[in-house]
């Protein structure tokens, strides 16, 4: 089970890693056994300047060594616990993986239910970064707005500010079983497709001259146009003008999930 | 064809926009037929007006026809307005839509009462009924029961809602004669009974028949006016809390009066909407339900009417200084609940922490409690800086130096109301 660059380092070691949440806790996995005196992660390709006084290791993605962190995290957390830490990591924060890292090591260090261990810096960081992705996703879930093909696809772009596609799935999957569908994170450039049977992640390459001959009547579902007036109708009359208070308004629809709010088009 | 369609909507939406429940969540309806909608979990707001209300479900009336004549309701039949009525399937393809786009979490209908109670009551139920079977609907459907309809109706119903209501609306009998003198009290009541039997009868059967059907599984909920009757804020807590022990409501809603007419058995137009006085009725409706205070000791003939300045629990605090200062490495969690600037969350998560070291006050700012606030009410690890013998009076003005309302900022019209 030895991989081919694996040391026992007395230097301060920052890890390459392949970006993905296996590899993170392979990563974790290695470090943890060798007891190295982690600085830093970096996704491979992505390093910053080398650094004299740390070794760097570069560690590859291994299912099985992943699992058993996995497996060994839900004996010691709940499992709202363990997932907090994917969360962390579909943040992309920069740094986020040391947190992480340094979370995995406290749960692991023996105490009796070390998740409530709110006064811990690592464990109060892990809280409040996966709080921050679960809101994004609870907004997706919310600000999603399927708009109807001609070919009977529902289709929705969204710009999260986390990368929250994975978290997604579950619910619209539950949700929307009887129709094909289509979410996509335009900024990342890749979405999860839903043909009925099974969801998909895809990507899409979108030719530059395709929109130029056909036009949004043909793209879209004769009723489209339709539902999209009504619901905008709809979202006017509901207002209570005596009660206005745009300030709450902003708060709980910020101005940059707009463009693609039919209603606040 | 659309135009009378877009016309509807805006008249039918329009009239349903003062019933403020938008809870969508509670219920226990899976997709299990592979159909459309999934009503499990807590609910979602899918967008929120310009008045910063949440839009979770299609709110609309059936029909805004009615033989009532209530002052409070802009639907009153006295009331020279446009009248529109949407036909079954119409109220069906809008849902539909609408939910196919993941615009709202389902479809909240009521209506005004046209010919009698069971011919009303009947048509909300084809309409749940037929988004139910024929359409393999299973989204949230919260319900308006018609006061007076039959229990057989209701009972059906119970079947395909996720939530049924029934708003009492005037918080006091004697106000309820004054303004809607075509309603009778106990037309309300007794439906509530009924749906809270039916709701006990099938959870007992479901803990041992797993097929059990669902009946109204987000269970009931009420919503009472408030300012337009003259009532105290005692009346409207005591009322919610009879609902609340006595027919097991998930929800009590209080909504500010909004002036819709120059009745004078009313607040004339252009009176502002007491929008303060709503938010605290909320923050004691929260007190009841998650802080385990009783709601006499909250409101009683002493302290009939809420502080307009400050919240309940501080006002309670401030009157029960004997309780403070707790400990927060060793008072029970009941305790804590009772500490001004210390929320539920927060709450359980020092109960949690305290296991591993003893906190003090960057701890608690870290776990996100009011320190502010709380400062007054507590002890920590940390030397005590702050609590002196300062008087119930002293704290009040510190507190209030420090954190303007944003009610008052904005709306000192409002605070007048109240004296």
């Amino acid at each position: 089970m030895e991989g081919s660059n694996i040391i026992f380092s007395d230097k301060p070691v920052s890890i390459s890693y392949d970006g993905t949440w296996y590899g993170l806790l392979s990563a974790v996995f290695d470090a943890y056994a060798r007891k190295w005196d982690v600085t830093g992660f970096f996704v491979t390709g992505r390093e910053n300047q080398s650094d004299f006084f740390t070794e760097k290791v570069v560690v590859t993605a291994d299912e099985t060594k992943a699992e058993r962190v996995w497996q060994g995290l839900k004996k010691k957390v709940p499992k709202e616990n363990c997932i907090q830490l994917y969360r962390c990591y579909l943040s992309e924060i920069p740094g986020i993986e040391l947190s992480i890292f340094s979370c995995i090591k406290f749960y692991f260090s023996g105490f009796d239910s070390p998740h409530l261990a709110y006064g811990n810096p690592d464990v109060l960081k892990i809280n409040q970064t996966s709080k921050m992705v679960y809101r994004e996703k609870h907004r997706m879930e919310a600000f999603v707005r399927f708009q109807r093909t001609a070919d009977d696809l529902y289709y929705s772009g969204i710009e999260p500010d986390f990368n929250v596609i994975p978290l997604l799935i579950k619910h619209f999957e539950d949700r929307y079983a009887d129709q094909t569908w289509l979410i996509y994170d335009i900024r990342r450039k890749y979405g999860i497709y839903y043909d009925q049977e099974k969801v998909e992640e895809i990507t899409l390459n979108f030719s530059t001259d395709a929109g130029s001959q056909t036009s949004v009547k043909d793209v879209f579902h004769d009723s489209e146009t339709l539902y999209q007036e009504l619901w905008q109708n709809y979202f006017k009359n509901v207002n209570i003008p005596s009660r206005r208070n745009i300030k709450l308004h902003l708060q709980h629809v910020p101005k940059r999930y707009w463009k693609h709010l039919i209603e606040k088009k | 064809m659309s135009e009378r369609l877009h016309e509807k909507l805006q008249i039918l939406a329009d009239a349903a926009k003062y019933d403020v429940s938008c809870s969508s969540s509670g219920s226990k309806r899976t997709n299990h037929n592979k159909g459309l909608g999934d009503a499990t979990g807590s609910g979602i707001c899918h967008t929120y007006t310009e008045d910063g209300r949440c839009v979770s479900l299609l709110k609309i009336l059936l029909t805004n026809h009615c033989i009532f004549d209530c002052a409070y309701c802009v639907t009153r039949k006295s009331n020279d307005i446009k009248r529109a009525a949407f036909t079954v399937q119409e109220v069906v393809d809008l849902t539909m839509n609408f939910y196919r786009r993941n615009y709202i979490e389902g479809l909240f209908l009521s209506s005004g009462i046209f010919k009698n109670a069971d011919y009303t009551m009947e048509r909300l139920v084809s309409v749940a009924k037929k988004l139910r079977t024929e359409n393999k609907f299973n989204g949230y459907i919260h319900l308006k029961t018609i006061p007076g309809a039959s229990d057989e109706l209701m009972h059906e119903a119970g079947l395909y809602a996720d939530r049924l209501s029934v708003n009492i609306e005037i918080p006091t009998e004697s106000g309820l004669k004054l303004l809607a003198p075509d309603k009778n009290i106990n037309d309300m009541i007794d439906p509530m009974n009924y749906l809270k039997k039916e709701i006990i009868k099938t959870t007992e059967e479901s803990k041992i028949f797993k097929s059990a059907p669902l009946f109204a599984p987000a269970g009931q909920s009420t919503q009472m006016i408030i300012g337009a009757s003259g009532e105290s804020d005692k009346d409207i807590m005591h009322t919610a809390n009879k609902f609340y022990k006595g027919f097991n409501l998930k929800r009590v809603y209080y909504s500010g009066y909004v002036p819709i007419s120059n009745d004078n058995r009313l607040p004339g137009l252009g009176s502002a909407v007491p929008v303060l006085r709503e938010n605290r009725l909320y923050q004691t409706d929260w007190l009841m339900r998650f802080y385990g205070f009783q709601v006499q000791e909250l409101l009683n003939d002493q302290f009939p009417n809420l502080d307009p300045e400050i919240d309940p629990k501080l006002s309670w605090a401030l009157r029960n200084m004997n309780f403070f200062p707790v400990d927060i490495n060793t008072a029970d969690l009941q305790l804590i609940l009772r500490v001004p600037g210390i929320g539920v969350q927060s709450a359980k998560k020092i109960v949690g922490a305290r296991r591993f070291n003893r906190l003090g006050w960057d701890h608690l700012k870290k776990i996100g409690i009011a320190v502010n606030r709380a400062k007054y009410f507590i002890t920590c690890n940390s030397p005590v800086t702050d609590r002196k013998d300062y008087t119930e009076a002293k704290i009040r003005q510190f507190i209030l130096n420090e954190s303007r309302s944003k009610f008052l900022s904005n709306g000192g019209q409002q605070y007048n109301l109240f004296g």
